[in-house]
């Protein structure tokens, strides 16, 4: 039941990012480009999901835990360090130039046009290389505060 | 790149589509207790430690959001509009950064777009305005100044 009703989320949302023309990057890209042939919908997608989001949220984490599960899983941090902001950085440019971020890439799979593939297999050699680089940088200042504290 | 191409301004299919995705994010959190953040849910399958909590839903979310496409063309009768830069390279380029970035952030458009701002998180109200404006200037290099 649960896995069936992960399922349907995964469509809602396919059929969302569809629907509101976010699986089309050349839309992506329109909303990006203020000078030139732009096209406002992608902050009606956001308006609209944040819309049902927002009171969503609110209402469902009143409950003490979720129906299929044992706990919601909130982030819980508040700082905002070095490894955020660049890292929205260079997704930031990557979706600029493609038009494409994960969901709707992911959505538009199926259609098979070459750069969408090219795109996705790309992404996911970088989602990789973020977490090994994330594991060596922990490993290095781990490294690095056990050398202080010998001194 | 090619062309830039006009595309239609379609405020009410966008907010409609946009309340899709909103029941979708709320759905999830109402029965696995999880953020709807994409970029968090297929970094989770891959190495390195495959193996973190929420896997296997993961992976039938992935399902859900590659049959969309094919059930809607079943269901309308009609292919998607859709218009993919023929620029191999740049498209490569584009998806490392995308996957690096979202994963070293913690997040995409979905989770701190979406989820993070609906919940006032402020990392998340950073990471949006951060993505957005680095966004902004690719394309405004890309179109207006390089030309591509």
């Amino acid at each position: 039941m649960k896995n069936l009703v992960t399922l349907i989320a995964g469509l809602m949302f396919g059929t969302g990012l569809i629907l509101s023309g976010m699986a089309n990057p050349a839309k992506v890209q329109n909303f990006l480009d203020f000078f030139g042939t732009w096209d406002p919908s992608l902050s009606f997608v956001m308006g609209g999901a944040i819309a049902v989001t927002m009171p969503g949220f609110w209402l469902v984490t009143r409950r003490a835990n979720p129906f299929f599960h044992d706990m919601f899983h909130l982030p819980t941090r508040t700082d905002c360090d070095v490894r955020l902001v660049s890292g929205a950085a260079i997704f930031g440019v990557g979706w600029g130039i493609s038009g494409f971020c994960p969901g709707p890439a992911v959505t538009a799979v199926p259609m098979a046009a070459q750069g969408t593939i090219v795109f996705i297999v790309a992404m996911l050699i970088g989602m990789a290389a973020a977490k090994y680089f994330i594991i060596w940088r922990d490993r290095c200042v781990g490294d690095l505060a056990g050398k202080m504290s010998q001194l | 790149m090619g062309p830039t191409m006009e595309t239609e301004f379609t405020p009410i299919l966008s907010l409609l589509g946009g309340g899709l995705i909103g029941a979708s994010t709320v759905l999830l959190m109402a029965t696995n207790g999880r953020i709807a953040g994409i970029s968090g849910i297929i970094s989770r399958i891959l190495p390195p430690s495959a193996a973190a909590p929420g896997l296997l839903q993961g992976l039938f979310f992935v399902i859900g959001l590659l049959v969309s496409a094919p059930i809607w063309i079943m269901v309308n009768g009609q292919s998607l509009v859709q218009t993919v830069s023929d620029n191999l390279p740049l498209l490569g380029a584009a998806g490392i950064l995308v996957g690096f970035g979202s994963v070293l952030g913690n997040g995409c458009t979905s989770g701190h777009g979406v989820c993070g701002i609906s919940r006032l998180s402020g990392r998340s109200i950073v990471a949006t305005v951060t993505f957005m404006s680095s966004a902004f200037i690719a394309v405004l290099l890309l179109r207006h100044v390089i030309g591509a």
